[in-house]
């Protein structure tokens, strides 16, 4: 039972924690470009990390926060124009293959000893290097504050100060998303995922939509960077390829093409890893799995999940089956 | 079970067949392995010697949290602290515990903070390189053999055929993917883990079995190739019946590459396996060192690759196969069993892809859980190059990204000899994208 509690606590904790606001607004982000316009990124871990790096290393710089925000949003447009101007000219695997690529060379570009004293190499950078200017924001005050069966700290780095600014993120962005789908604009986002020629015949300038597409998309990628890196620190391989598989797992479990999909999909891919991860540690003796198994024996459910979620529900839990056009052309 | 009790009996040969190692340090107990859950953290690590072998008795001093501890490295080099509050420690390095002859890198930062979190692993690593302490405490660092990024023709020589051995083993993995493209437009996320496969197997039977090598990796293919079948009947032909397009499906294998890779970890662990215990023993051709393991393996795969070739080109099956790969709709109109190509298709490519696990691992000395993984976007950027779909593009391709990958290595330190494959990909996109065997209607 006390192991029970735990696995539940943990969830709970996990489900407000920012790291998960960060994975819902990657995939919101992302659900723009595969969701609503159709366009196959798979480099979406590769946005986080250049807007990460480039917030951290402006404020290290000692560039005030604002400025290191909008250059990180920048850094994250120029990132979009290299991947775009080759690719979306092409059928749509190579915007895969080369956004893939792409990510995993800033990764290692990152990661690489000769940067080590800007990026700090393989051993990246720690939090308290960039967080200050962000905690000096705060106007929640000090000591620990109670909510519901949540306990933190007011501002530290796991505090309430962290976990409100980034699920108000969410929220905005959410509501941004709302508003643009429904938008002429955004009409045209969809009609370019339903039929691109029809698009095309009516007069619209489609490699410029896509374009304006994958720019969006990866701006919200690059905010989900900073997300993720405030409250932790910041190492290139923690926003690898597995990084991407996962923002795909949260949007297509949540459902792609629906506002609220990508953030349910975050909080339920959290929570059931560390439910099976929980349940598996609780009921499954020691000898055949040790505490090391269970974390990957819940890794192991998660990949399952994508497959099953893919072939019998590809709308995800909010989906509507005939909104999703899972074909990429 | 019986395995563990086998690889127990292994590491204990192991060490006594070391009697140096175990004479001149004391032996401390291996350092008890610590587990993360909801509610426990672990910080860890491995220290290595400039020549490899485990780093014994470096004491680690770890506060923060409610931890003030040390923390001194076991048989195997590795120290882990289990810890019960997330935040920042600092980990202090005691270099006066570090042998002699050997000295903290200068590069390290020591003390170093690290994030600890509950129910994660959190790793750091500490660089040992050679050198020597004077007693005043300033270090001498001596330099590394092989840091310089100089341009001598013997090098050149040596990268140029490092680039032919990579070339040929990617060329192995890469051919099955772009065929497996080719007939049904599938992008196999997956496949870097039918290399992995292929590597792991071959170290469960040469190495914890104990089968002769040859033995070893002929079981480790056939069984490939059967994966490869049962993957197309058991997920693959249903899944085309069922209508799902190639987008869907290429996510299907995205789940099948993260359950695969974290199944590996879950039999085996993280840690790199050697499928030949033996020392590698090399060979000296003019200014070319290469081990026998490297030539041998290069051998057999200029031989699988000239078999693939002329069965595509010269039988009825390879013809059927190719005409599939060009237009499946005509080969099925023309009276070509397309479903029983595909089949053969799938289970030829996994097992050369295993092939090239068997022999990655024998050339590379290892093999672990994300060895295939790193192959993934190499052999993507071959396919890329030579033509998506077509299987002598794909050779060609590999060969090109293989010496790419190590002639980088000349005038870029190491860390970047992937990421140039991947910008050559990026700039062949640009320039012709369709590759160098593809035709225009393929671009979309």
């Amino acid at each position: 039972m006390d192991q029970f509690l735990t696995t539940l606590v943990a969830i709970l904790n996990s489900a407000i924690s920012p790291q998960t606001a960060a994975l819902a607004i990657a995939a919101i982000g992302l659900n723009i470009h595969f969701g609503y316009t159709g366009l196959l990124n798979f480099g979406q871990a590769g946005f986080m990390l250049i807007g990460a790096y480039a917030f951290a290393i402006s404020i290290i710089g000692g560039l005030p926060i604002i400025l290191a925000f909008l250059i990180a949003l920048v850094a994250a447009v120029i990132f979009a124009l290299i991947l775009g101007i080759p690719t979306l000219k092409l059928r749509g695997d190579y915007l895969a293959i080369v956004t893939l690529s792409a990510a995993e060379i800033v990764r290692m570009v990152g990661r690489s000893s000769l940067l080590t004293n800007i990026t700090g190499g393989s051993n990246g950078i720690t939090g308290n290097e960039y967080r200050g200017p962000f905690t000096d924001l705060s106007f929640f005050g000090d000591g620990r504050v109670d909510f519901g069966p949540w306990n933190y700290d007011a501002t530290g780095s796991n505090g309430w100060w962290f976990i409100a600014t980034a699920w108000f993120v969410v929220a905005l962005l959410c509501l941004f998303v709302w508003a643009i789908m429904r938008s002429p604009w955004g009409r045209v986002l969809r009609g370019i995922r339903e039929d691109e020629d029809a698009v095309r015949a009516l007069g619209k300038n489609v490699y410029s939509y896509k374009m304006q597409a994958l720019i969006l998309g990866g701006v919200i990628g690059a905010i989900a960077g900073i997300v993720y890196i405030l409250p932790a620190s910041l190492q290139a391989d923690s926003m690898g390829r597995s990084m991407t598989y996962f923002i795909f797992t949260a949007l297509l479990l949540g459902g792609a093409a629906t506002v609220f999909g990508p953030v349910l999909g975050a909080i339920v891919f959290f929570a059931l890893r560390l439910l099976v991860q929980g349940l598996a540690g609780q009921f499954v003796p020691g000898t055949i799995m040790n505490g090391q198994q269970t974390e990957q024996f819940a890794w192991i459910v998660i990949g399952i999940t994508l497959m099953l979620v893919v072939i019998f529900r590809p709308q995800g839990i909010l989906g509507n089956k005939k909104e999703l056009s899972f074909d990429v052309k | 079970m019986i395995m563990m009790a086998i690889t127990a009996v292994l590491l204990l040969v192991g060490l006594g067949a070391t009697p140096a190692l175990a004479a001149t340090t004391p032996t401390p107990t291996p350092a008890a392995a610590c587990a993360a859950n909801a509610t426990t953290g672990c910080l860890q690590g491995t220290i290595k010697l400039p020549s490899g072998d485990p780093a014994v008795g470096i004491k680690l001093e770890i506060k923060g949290g409610d931890l003030d501890t040390v923390a001194t490295t076991g048989s195997d080099g590795k120290w882990s602290q289990a810890i019960t509050v997330a935040g920042p420690y600092t980990i202090n390095l005691d270099t006066s515990s570090i042998p002699d002859g050997a000295v903290l890198d200068s590069a390290a930062k020591n003390p170093a903070t690290v994030n600890g979190a509950l129910n994660k692993n959190v790793g750091f690593v500490f660089k040992i390189v050679g050198g020597t302490t004077a007693d005043d405490g300033t270090t001498t660092q001596t330099p590394t053999t092989d840091a310089g990024t100089g341009v001598s023709f013997e090098r050149f020589l040596q990268q140029l055929v490092s680039g032919i051995r990579l070339g040929l083993l990617l060329a192995l993995a890469a051919v099955g993917l772009s065929l497996i493209f080719g007939t049904t437009g599938l992008s196999n996320f997956a496949h870097g883990e039918q290399v992995t496969l292929g590597g792991l197997l071959a170290y469960l039977f040469a190495n914890v079995l104990g089968l002769n090598l040859i033995l070893a990796a002929v079981i480790s293919v056939v069984i490939c190739a059967a994966t490869g079948y049962f993957q197309d009947a058991a997920i693959w032909k249903p899944l085309r019946r069922r209508g799902l397009g190639t987008t869907q499906l290429m996510i299907v294998t995205i789940g099948l590459s993260i359950a695969l890779q974290y199944a590996f970890q879950y039999f085996l662990g993280a840690s790199t396996v050697r499928i030949d215990m033996a020392n590698p023993v090399t060979v000296q051709l003019g200014p070319v060192a290469l081990s026998q393991q490297s030539l041998v393996s290069m051998g057999i795969a200029i031989v699988v690759i000239a078999l693939v070739g002329f069965v595509l080109v010269k039988t009825r099956i390879g013809r059927a196969t190719r005409a599939v790969s060009d237009n499946p709709s005509l080969a099925a109109a023309s009276g070509i069993d397309v479903d029983r190509i595909i089949r053969l298709v799938w289970t030829s490519a996994t097992a050369l892809a295993g092939l090239s696990g068997v022999l990655l691992g024998l050339v590379l000395n290892g093999v672990n859980w994300q060895t295939g993984l790193q192959l993934l976007l190499l052999m993507f950027a071959a396919i890329t190059l030579g033509g998506l779909g077509t299987a002598f593009g794909a050779l060609a391709g590999a060969m090109i990204i293989g010496l790419v990958v190590e002639l980088t290595n000349l005038v870029l330190p190491g860390d970047f000899k992937y990421a140039t494959a991947l910008v050559i990909l990026i700039l062949v996109l640009l320039v012709r994208p369709q590759g160098i065997f593809g035709r225009r209607e393929r671009i979309g």
